[in-house]
C-alpha cells in the first residue's frame, strides 16, 4: 500500500477545482470544444461513440479496498453500474456525463485517485508488475522506482508537452508481467556483479500502426542515476521531436530511423554532457519513498495448512487453485488472481457489486489490498493459504473464480466498435463468442497457456501484435473483417505475431481460431509444448496449411 | 468503417444525416430540420445531395455549445419513411452496444 503525501493531495484537489471551472466554462459556451479538448484529455476524459469515457489511473496497479469501493461508487452513481479494467492499469467508465465529471473526480480525489497522466502527449502513468512486492524472487519492489519516476515526471513541464505520449514500464521479476518490451522505455531491475541494484534500460517499444519490440540501450544503469538517464533519453527524443516533423512521433520511430546503436550513443553523450543536473537520487530520497510503501504484518504460517489439504478433495477447488493461485514470497501466503473473463462476458468488465464485494474480500483475506494487472484481471496479493477454500467459495458466488487465467478464454480485448469512435470492427463480441467455444475447462486445460488478444483497429489497444493469437479488426467495403496473426508474445521473449492468411469476416473468426487451435493440438510434439513454442519450432506454414486448406 | 472523424471532402452517395454527441452528457444526437438536436434518429434532417449535406454540417458545427464533433453519416430510408442507421457504427450508436452485458447476480 502507498501513502500519498500532502503535496500530492493538494495537487489532486487543485486539479479537481480547476477542471470544475473548465467544465462550467465549456457548458456555458465560454470554451469551444477545440479549446476544451486538450483540457479534458488531461483529465482522462475521451469522447466515445455513445458518451464520454473517463479513464482513471491505478498507479502500479495497487488499490486499497477503500479506493475500490469508491470506484464502485462512481460506477453506480455516475455511470451504468460497471467499469472496465484496461491493459494499462487504468479503469474506464463508459457512460459518464460531462456535467457530472467534476463531482466524480472530487469523489475519487478524496481517496487519492485521479486521472492525471492517463491521456494526452505526456508521460503516462508508470506501470509495473501487478505482483510487485509479493512475487517470489523479485530483486526489490519495482513500485518504489515507479514512484520515484512518477514524482519526477508528473506535471514536469518538460514531460507534459512531449511530441507524443510516453509510456514507461518496470519489472523486477524474472518473468516479465509488465510487458516492458512494448513500452517507450522498459526498465528491468537487476543486480550487477557488485551486488548493486540498477536497471537494464530498453527503449523504442510500442504497438499501433508500426509495432516495435524495445531494444536494450544500456545493460546497467545504477538506481541512483536512473532519473538523469531517463532525462537524457527524453532530451535526445525531444531534440529530434523539435527539429523535424518526421520525428514528431513515438520514440520507437526515432529509434528505428536512427538505429539502436546511434540512439544509444547519443543518449550516452547527452548523459555525460549533462553533468550533475540535480537528479542523482541519494539514499535518503530512495528510502523516503520506500518507507511510504507499507507491507502487511504477515503471520508465521505453515506451508501446507490442514484447510488446504482437506479442500484438495474438491475437484472444483483444486482446478481453480492450480489455475488462479500463485506462489507468494512469504511462506503460507498466496497471490490469487480474480478472473474478469467469465464465459460469455466482456473481458475486463466488473460491476459495482463485484467491486464492492472484492473490496470486502480484500479486507477479510488480503490486508485490504487489491492489484490490477495488464491482462485485465484483478488479484488479491496477500491471501493466507488456510483461507483459500473460503475465498474460493465467495469468489465463485460472485462469478470471479473462472479457472481460466492465462488460458485460451483469458482474452485481452479493447472496447472496439461497441464503444470506440476509432474502431473498424467489434472486439468484445468476438471475445465473447470465443469464450463460449472454449467454455469447457478440460479442453482449455488441455490446450494450455494461450493468449488471444483482440483490437478493433490499428491503434492496438488490445495488444493484438503480441497475442499468441492476435486478432485485428479491419474494414472491407463497410464490413467487419479480421486479420489473424500467430506467434506473438509480450513477455521477456517479446515478439510480434505473423499474419496467417487473408482477413476473414466477422462470422468466421471463431471458426478460424478453433481450426488454429486444432492444428496446434495436432502438431505439438508433447502436451507441455505451448502454442507459441510450437509456432516457433514449426513456423507459421504448417498451421496456415491446415487452417486454410479447406477455406 | 473508416472513422467519420477523418471526414474531409464531403461527398455523399445516398440519404444522410448529421449526428454528434450532446455536450453536457455525451448522448448521441441527430441534427433536426429545425436547427436543433434530437436523441431520436427519426427526427433527423435527411439530406440527399452533397451541397445539402455540407450546409447541414456547417450549420450543425456552428452550434458548438449544443453538441460535439458533428459529422455526416448514412441512413437507410425504409418504406413508409422510416429512417434506419446506414451502417453498423451508426446502428450501434442508435441502438446501443451489441454486447449482452452480463451482470452476475
Ligand atoms: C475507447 C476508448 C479508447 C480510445 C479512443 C483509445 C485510443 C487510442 C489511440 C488513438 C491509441 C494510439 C495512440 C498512439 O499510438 O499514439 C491508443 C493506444 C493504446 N491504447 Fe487505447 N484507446 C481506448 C481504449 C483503450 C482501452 C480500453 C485500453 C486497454 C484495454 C487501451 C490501451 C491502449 C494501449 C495499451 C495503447 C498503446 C499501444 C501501443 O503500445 O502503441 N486503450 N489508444
Ligand atoms: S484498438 Fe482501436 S478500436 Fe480498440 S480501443 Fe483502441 S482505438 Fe478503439
Amino acid at each position: 500500500m502507498y501513502a500519498y503525501d500532502e503535496l500530492d493531495r493538494t495537487l489532486i484537489n487543485e486539479r479537481v477545482s480547476e477542471f470544475r471551472d473548465q467544465v462550467k466554462r465549456r457548458l456555458s459556451g465560454e470554451l469551444t470544444e477545440d479549446e476544451f479538448k486538450i483540457l479534458r484529455l488531461q483529465n482522462g476524459v475521451y469522447l466515445q461513440l455513445h458518451a464520454y469515457m473517463f479513464r482513471v489511473a491505478i498507479p502500479y496497479g495497487t488499490l486499497s479496498s477503500k479506493q475500490l469501493r469508491r470506484l464502485a461508487h462512481v460506477a453506480r452513481r455516475y455511470d451504468r453500474g460497471y467499469g472496465h479494467f484496461t491493459t494499462r492499469q487504468n479503469i474506464q467508465f463508459n457512460w459518464i456525463k460531462l456535467a457530472e465529471l467534476p463531482d466524480a473526480l472530487a469523489d475519487l480525489a478524496e481517496v487519492g485517485i485521479h486521472a492525471m497522466q492517463t491521456s494526452g502527449n505526456n508521460m503516462r502513468n508508470v506501470t509495473s508488475d501487478q505482483w510487485a512486492g509479493v512475487a517470489p524472487g523479485e530483486i526489490e519492489d519495482p513500485r518504489i522506482w515507479s514512484e520515484l519516476i512518477r514524482q519526477h515526471t508528473t506535471l514536469h513541464p518538460e514531460f507534459s508537452f512531449l511530441p507524443r505520449k510516453f509510456k514507461i514500464a518496470i519489472t523486477a521479476a524474472e518473468h516479465d508481467r509488465a510487458a516492458i518490451k512494448i513500452h517507450d522505455i522498459g526498465l528491468r531491475l537487476h543486480k550487477n556483479a557488485d551486488g548493486e541494484t540498477g536497471f537494464e534500460v530498453l527503449v523504442g517499444g510500442g504497438l499501433g500502426r508500426t509495432p516495435f519490440i524495445a531494444k536494450t540501450i544500456k545493460p546497467f544503469v545504477s538506481g541512483r542515476d536512473i532519473l538523469s538517464y531517463i532525462e537524457a533519453i527524453l532530451r535526445v527524443y525531444n531534440q529530434y521531436g523539435r527539429r523535424d516533423n518526421i520525428y514528431k512521433a513515438r520514440i520507437k520511430i526515432l529509434v528505428h530511423e536512427l538505429g539502436i546503436e546511434k540512439f544509444a550513443k547519443e543518449v550516452e553523450e547527452e548523459w555525460k554532457a549533462m553533468g550533475d543536473v540535480g537528479l542523482t537520487l541519494d539514499h535518503a530520497a530512495i528510502e523516503e519513498v520506500r518507507s511510504r510503501f507499507s507491507y502487511p504484518a504477515y503471520e508465521k504460517l505453515p506451508h501446507m495448512p490442514d484447510e488446504l489439504k482437506q479442500a484438495a478433495h474438491d475437484p472444483l477447488f483444486e482446478r481453480w487453485r492450480k489455475n488462479s493461485v500463485s506462489a507468494h514470497k512469504v511462506q503460507g501466503y498466496s497471490i490469487v488472481t480474480l478472473s474478469l473473463k467469465p464465459v460469455g462476458g466482456p473481458p475486463g468488465d466488473a460491476t459495482a457489486e463485484q467491486m464492492d464485494a472484492v473490496a470486502d474480500l480484500a479486507d477479510k483475506y488480503s490486508f485490504g489490498e487489491i492489484r490490477v494487472g495488464h491482462e485485465q484481471n484483478l488479484a488479491l496479493p496477500h491471501v493466507a493459504k488456510r483461507d483459500l477454500p473460503q475465498l474460493f467459495k465467495a469468489l465463485d458466488r460472485l462469478g470471479l473464480a473462472t479457472p481460466n487465467v492465462n488460458l485460451v478464454t483469458d482474452i485481452i480485448a479493447c472496447p472496439g466498435l461497441d464503444y470506440c469512435s476509432l474502431a473498424n470492427a467489434r472486439s468484445i463480441p468476438i471475445a465473447q463468442e470465443l469464450t463460449r467455444r472454449f467454455a469447457n475447462h478440460d479442453t482449455a486445460d488441455l490446450i494450455g497457456r494461450l493468449h488471444i488478444n483482440i483490437s478493433g483497429c490499428i491503434n492496438a489497444c488490445g495488444h493484438h501484435h503480441v497475442g499468441h493469437i492476435g486478432i485485428l479488426g479491419v474494414e472491407k467495403n463497410g464490413e467487419e473483417f479480421y486479420q489473424i496473426t500467430i506467434g506473438g508474445r509480450a513477455d521477456e521473449n517479446a515478439q510480434l505475431g505473423t499474419l496467417i492468411g487473408p482477413a476473414v469476416p466477422y462470422a468466421e473468426v471463431a471458426d478460424v481460431i478453433e481450426d488454429i487451435v486444432e492444428a496446434y493440438l495436432a502438431l505439438r510434439d508433447r502436451p507441455e509444448e505451448l502454442f507459441v513454442d510450437t509456432v516457433k519450432r514449426l513456423g507459421v506454414e504448417p498451421i496456415r496449411e491446415r487452417v486454410y486448406a479447406t477455406r | 468503417m473508416t472513422s467519420p472523424l477523418e471526414q474531409k471532402k464531403i461527398r455523399i452517395t445516398g440519404p444522410s444525416m448529421v449526428t454528434a454527441n450532446r455536450t453536457w452528457d455525451g448522448a448521441v444526437v441527430y441534427r433536426t430540420a429545425r436547427q436543433g438536436w434530437s436523441t431520436e434518429l427519426a427526427d433527423s434532417a435527411i439530406v440527399t445531395t452533397s451541397d445539402e449535406a455540407r450546409a447541414l454540417l456547417a450549420e450543425a458545427t456552428a452550434d458548438d455549445v449544443g453538441a460535439v464533433g458533428p459529422y455526416i453519416a448514412p441512413v437507410e430510408l425504409k418504406d413508409g419513411g422510416k429512417v434506419k442507421p446506414g451502417n453498423l457504427r451508426e446502428h450501434i450508436r442508435a441502438k446501443g452496444v451489441t454486447i449482452d452485458l452480463q451482470v452476475p447476480a
